[in-house]
């Protein structure tokens, strides 16, 4: 049992790590397809939204919880565009609002 | 192209600075799965070294799942495969942010900690990414990742629920701060964001996706749009470089 918890740790680690590494091996240089680069562009906004939304909601002990975290974090971010103090400002909310719910 | 050192501490040291709140927010989430891990038989040594080395919150959930039921290594590669086969596509975009003239070996260090929370931030650097800056993130959310998951098998429950919940989403707040500021500047981007949100709002809650896993969603969904978006609004040259002033 032990063994093989530690070759299935292996065989994790060894997949995601091929992963992750193949693409920034394999495209070395710009890509000059105007298609390619705008999709490329787009995935990152794309992608970070769809995780986040509606996993946020559905996250924490109540939906709205997860709502005034989401409202709290977009106002915050867009007043101040500062990583550390949104993502400790939606935790503070989601506490907040949970001891009255 | 050498950039000097200062330049690459000054770099390490916002990764760090810009590391907190994603190490505190893995704690969080892999402190529940070192419960999981530990359900599935895991050690809290074992969990410790599945996280530092594998760092990807769906995929071991997928990996450890397996192993509780006792599954080949063959599955569980695949398994593995295609639940991390998003990274590809952040991998794809992070290579479009790295200087060709960088030392190659830098690839396979920036590789190793490819994750949703660390692309998001190297990503959004304006010009090429000074790969010391993914590498100060990386020294705070590895660790934060592997201890959150050895602690989760150590003292599983002794944390309140309340805290573990609120901790549970500073990941999401960090994305938040990550794609809004651009949004505001930019009314494409924002329209995208919006109908993002939506369309994955719409394909959770339809009963025809339900057989789909988180991850494959979020490939599916990126995929169709960012194409789309790439289609009506292809990004020009200039744009992409007031991107990076």
């Amino acid at each position: 049992m032990r063994s093989y918890i530690w070759l299935a740790i292996l065989a994790m680690a060894g997949v995601t790590y091929c992963i992750r590494v193949l693409p920034l091996t394999l495209i070395r240089r710009k890509i000059e397809n105007r298609f390619l680069r705008s999709f490329l562009y787009y995935v990152p906004y794309v992608t970070l939204t769809v995780m986040t939304f509606p996993a946020i909601i559905e996250a924490t002990g109540s939906v709205w919880s997860g709502v005034a975290a989401l409202a709290a974090g977009i106002l915050v971010a867009y007043l101040t565009e500062n990583l550390f103090l949104v993502s400790v400002l939606c935790c503070a909310v989601v506490f907040v609002v949970e001891m009255f719910l | 192209m050498a950039k000097p050192h200062s330049e690459h501490a000054l770099w390490y040291r916002r990764g760090l600075r810009d590391g907190v709140p994603i190490a505190l927010g893995y704690f969080a989430v892999a402190f529940t799965l070192g419960i999981t891990a530990k359900k599935a038989g895991f050690t809290a040594f074992q969990a410790f070294v599945c996280s530092f080395t594998t760092n990807a919150s769906a995929g071991q959930y997928a990996g450890i799942a397996l192993i509780s039921a006792g599954a080949g290594l063959a599955e569980i590669a695949i398994m593995e495969a295609v639940a991390n086969a998003r990274y590809l596509l952040m991998s794809a975009a992070l290579s479009q942010k790295l200087d060709p003239k960088m030392p190659f070996f830098h690839r396979f260090l920036i590789g190793y900690d490819v994750t949703d929370e660390i692309f998001g931030i190297s990503v959004s650097v304006p010009g090429y990414l000074d790969p010391f800056y993914t590498y100060g993130a990386m020294t705070m959310a590895l660790p934060g990742w592997a201890l959150g998951a050895m602690f989760g098998v150590i003292c599983g429950t002794i944390l309140p629920v309340s805290i573990v919940s609120a901790l549970g989403v500073g990941i999401y707040g960090m994305f938040i701060a990550i794609v809004v500021p651009p949004a505001k500047k930019s009314r494409v981007v924002a329209a995208v964001v919006l109908i993002s949100a939506a369309a994955s709002f719409a394909v959770s809650k339809l009963a025809v996706f339900a057989a789909l896993s988180e991850g494959m969603r979020t490939i599916v969904l990126t995929v169709a749009l960012a194409a789309a978006a790439a289609l009506l609004f292809p990004v020009k040259d200039e744009e992409a470089k007031e991107e990076a002033p």
